[in-house]
């Protein structure tokens, strides 16, 4: 009883009351923050530019991360441990860091591959294209650790049956392996794409924040509370906040519990 | 011949699972690859699938080299011991997946697997999922999606391994009754020699990844080819420096016969039907079953001193094999 009291009083003071407050400054005065912020375009902009770049590296990262998740279940080589490894070191390295590195790499002027892709007319940094290539970064680890623990658990034998009754690798994956680790999947993609929607860091030093053109919505929240605009910034908090806690909630509810994925 | 596999071998690591191995398998019979855990037998079976791939030597399945094979295309059914039931799909669809995958047409799917699931004694199931379904219902629905494919061999690894002992025995003789009915050639793998005896045409004893007999049950129990094989197919005691099975042995308490051993009886456990007399003589302890009605014509009980002897007919069926 006391220990239920304990976590429920830390998860309270640190997550559901911050969050509340964010709610409530945005409410402050009525619909006014909400609507203020929905009829400024340059905001719409950055509410859909961060959508846009969530969803397609949300794509790219499940996509991505279920082919890793396999190979690193299902296939031994030399070097998975350090492969491993190495996926964790997005969720290890502060965004910032990755941002910088992002730019050493493909920034257009003195970039290691960047001057030749801007030669060939295709621009990455302070860009859409960097801007997906950060949060595919930061994001990279959540679809695998999702699935590979899932994998392992159903095991190869549905898959090896698969064969013997002659599905080919591509049947065997869609008809019996997906199936099997929807769940994983499925939430691997709410948790990438609550992650991908809120980064911060990593797209500030590579978009180049350019108002209307590369400011993502997190950075709308920067730039209007360090302009004193606190009901715009609460407003736009709030509604990356929705996004993330909607698609949480949503999917721990459909979510079957464990007992019945189990049978 | 149906599976002919010549000088297979294979190694996982530094462990020898297969040591060149060659089989025949015959055409529309069932047959049991018998021996201990680890031995080699499900290595064997799944490399006739196709599951596995040997080290070096050859698969040949009713004339076709398959050695270089995928699984599917080796059109052989495999039961696994864990069922390995599709468990996002109903029981129906487990059944026709084999038949979807070859896009047959929905009417013919519909007509195979309802004849299948009456085979398979599970018609009554079919919208079920595997979850609702008993570990035996498992198994045969997993048989059913096996032979849905028509396939030339029907492979099962240790397929009653994990269910209760009395579920065991019914579908054994289950298997016997449907494999009269649908004559595909069958290898089942097992580590139980009364499910191999009870159940095969034909056993095929592996240990230590090599095979050490085969032969029918008849020729297996009565002329074994080692102690192996002998000590791994029934009881066995030893009487003098011969190893023999303790229900050929006869206890008298008159004079003793030439060839017999005298001992004291140290021990007398009733197992069912079966009485276990432990006989204790000079230098080793002779186990000695017999009937409940032989025992107690015969007056003895622990204490009493016995002469061991070969029964009289076994004698003479050995001098007959010599």
């Amino acid at each position: 009883m006391v220990k239920r009291l304990i976590v429920v009083a830390y998860l309270f003071f640190l997550v559901a009351w911050p969050l509340f407050l964010v709610g409530q400054n945005t409410f402050e005065g009525g619909l006014d923050n909400l609507r203020g912020i929905l009829a400024d375009p340059d905001v719409v902009h950055a509410l859909r530019l961060s959508l846009v770049v969530a969803v397609v590296a949300v794509v790219i990262n499940t996509v991505f991360g279920v082919g890793v998740s396999l190979l690193l279940v299902r296939y031994e080589f030399p070097g998975k441990r350090l492969l491993s490894a190495l996926l964790d070191v997005p969720l290890s390295v502060s965004p910032i860091v990755v941002g910088l590195a992002l730019v050493l790499v493909y920034g257009g002027r003195t970039g290691w591959f960047g001057p030749t892709l801007e030669n060939a007319g295709f621009q990455v940094i302070f860009a859409a294209p960097g801007i997906v290539l950060a949060t595919v970064f930061v994001a990279l680890p959540l679809v695998i650790r999702e699935v590979v623990p899932v994998l392992e658990e159903v095991g190869d034998e549905q898959e090896q049956a698969a064969r013997s009754l002659g599905a080919n690798a591509l049947q065997t994956f869609w008809r019996i392996t997906l199936p099997a680790i929807r769940w994983g999947v499925i939430y691997g993609v709410v948790l990438s794409l609550a992650r991908s929607l809120g980064e911060f860091g990593a797209v500030k030093v590579v978009s180049g924040n350019v108002l209307g053109e590369t400011r993502t919505t997190t950075l709308v929240v920067e730039e209007k509370y360090l302009n004193f605009d606190k009901g715009g910034a609460y407003a736009a908090a709030f509604l990356l906040a929705l996004v993330a806690v909607a698609a949480i909630t949503v999917v721990s509810v459909l979510r079957p519990s464990s007992s019945e994925v189990k049978q | 011949m149906s599976i002919e596999i010549s000088h297979v071998s294979k190694r996982f690591g530094s462990f020898v699972a297969l040591d060149d191995v060659s089989v025949s398998i015959p055409t529309g019979q069932l047959t049991a690859l018998l021996g201990p855990s680890g031995g080699g037998k499900s290595t064997l079976l799944r490399i006739i699938a196709g599951l596995e791939r040997a080290d070096t030597g050859r698969v040949r399945i009713e004339g076709v080299d398959a050695t270089d094979l995928p699984p599917r295309k080796r059109n052989v059914g495999f039961v696994f011991q864990h069922y390995a039931a599709f468990k996002h799909m109903s029981v129906r669809r487990n059944v026709a997946f084999g038949l979807e995958i070859r896009h047959r047409p929905k009417a013919e799917i519909r007509e195979r697997v309802d004849e299948l699931l009456r085979l398979v004694h599970l018609e009554q199931f079919g919208d079920r999922l595997p979850a609702q379904l008993s570990g035996g219902q498992r198994q045969r629905m997993a048989l059913a999606r096996a032979l849905a494919v028509e396939p030339t061999v029907l492979l099962l690894d240790e397929p009653f391994g994990a269910l209760d002992a009395k579920v065991r025995k019914e579908l054994r003789d289950w298997l016997r009754r449907l494999h009269d009915e649908v004559h595909v050639t069958t290898v089942f793998v097992t580590h139980d020699q009364e499910e191999a005896l009870e159940v095969a045409d034909e056993i095929v004893v592996v240990n230590e990844g090599r095979v050490e007999q085969i032969g029918t049950p008849d020729e297996l129990y009565d002329t074994p080819a080692n102690d192996f094989v002998m000590r791994f197919l029934g009881p066995v005691t030893q009487l003098g420096d011969r190893l023999v099975r303790p229900h050929d042995l006869v206890i008298g308490t008159g004079d003793a016969e030439p060839g017999a051993v005298t001992g004291r009886v140290t021990r007398v456990t009733r197992i069912g039907f079966e009485i276990r007399v432990e006989v204790t003589t000079e230098d080793q302890v002779v186990v000695v079953t017999l009937t409940r009605t032989r025992f107690r014509a015969l007056d003895v009980r622990e204490g009493s001193t016995v002469h061991v002897a070969l029964a009289p007919e076994v004698v003479a069926e050995t001098v007959e094999a010599a």
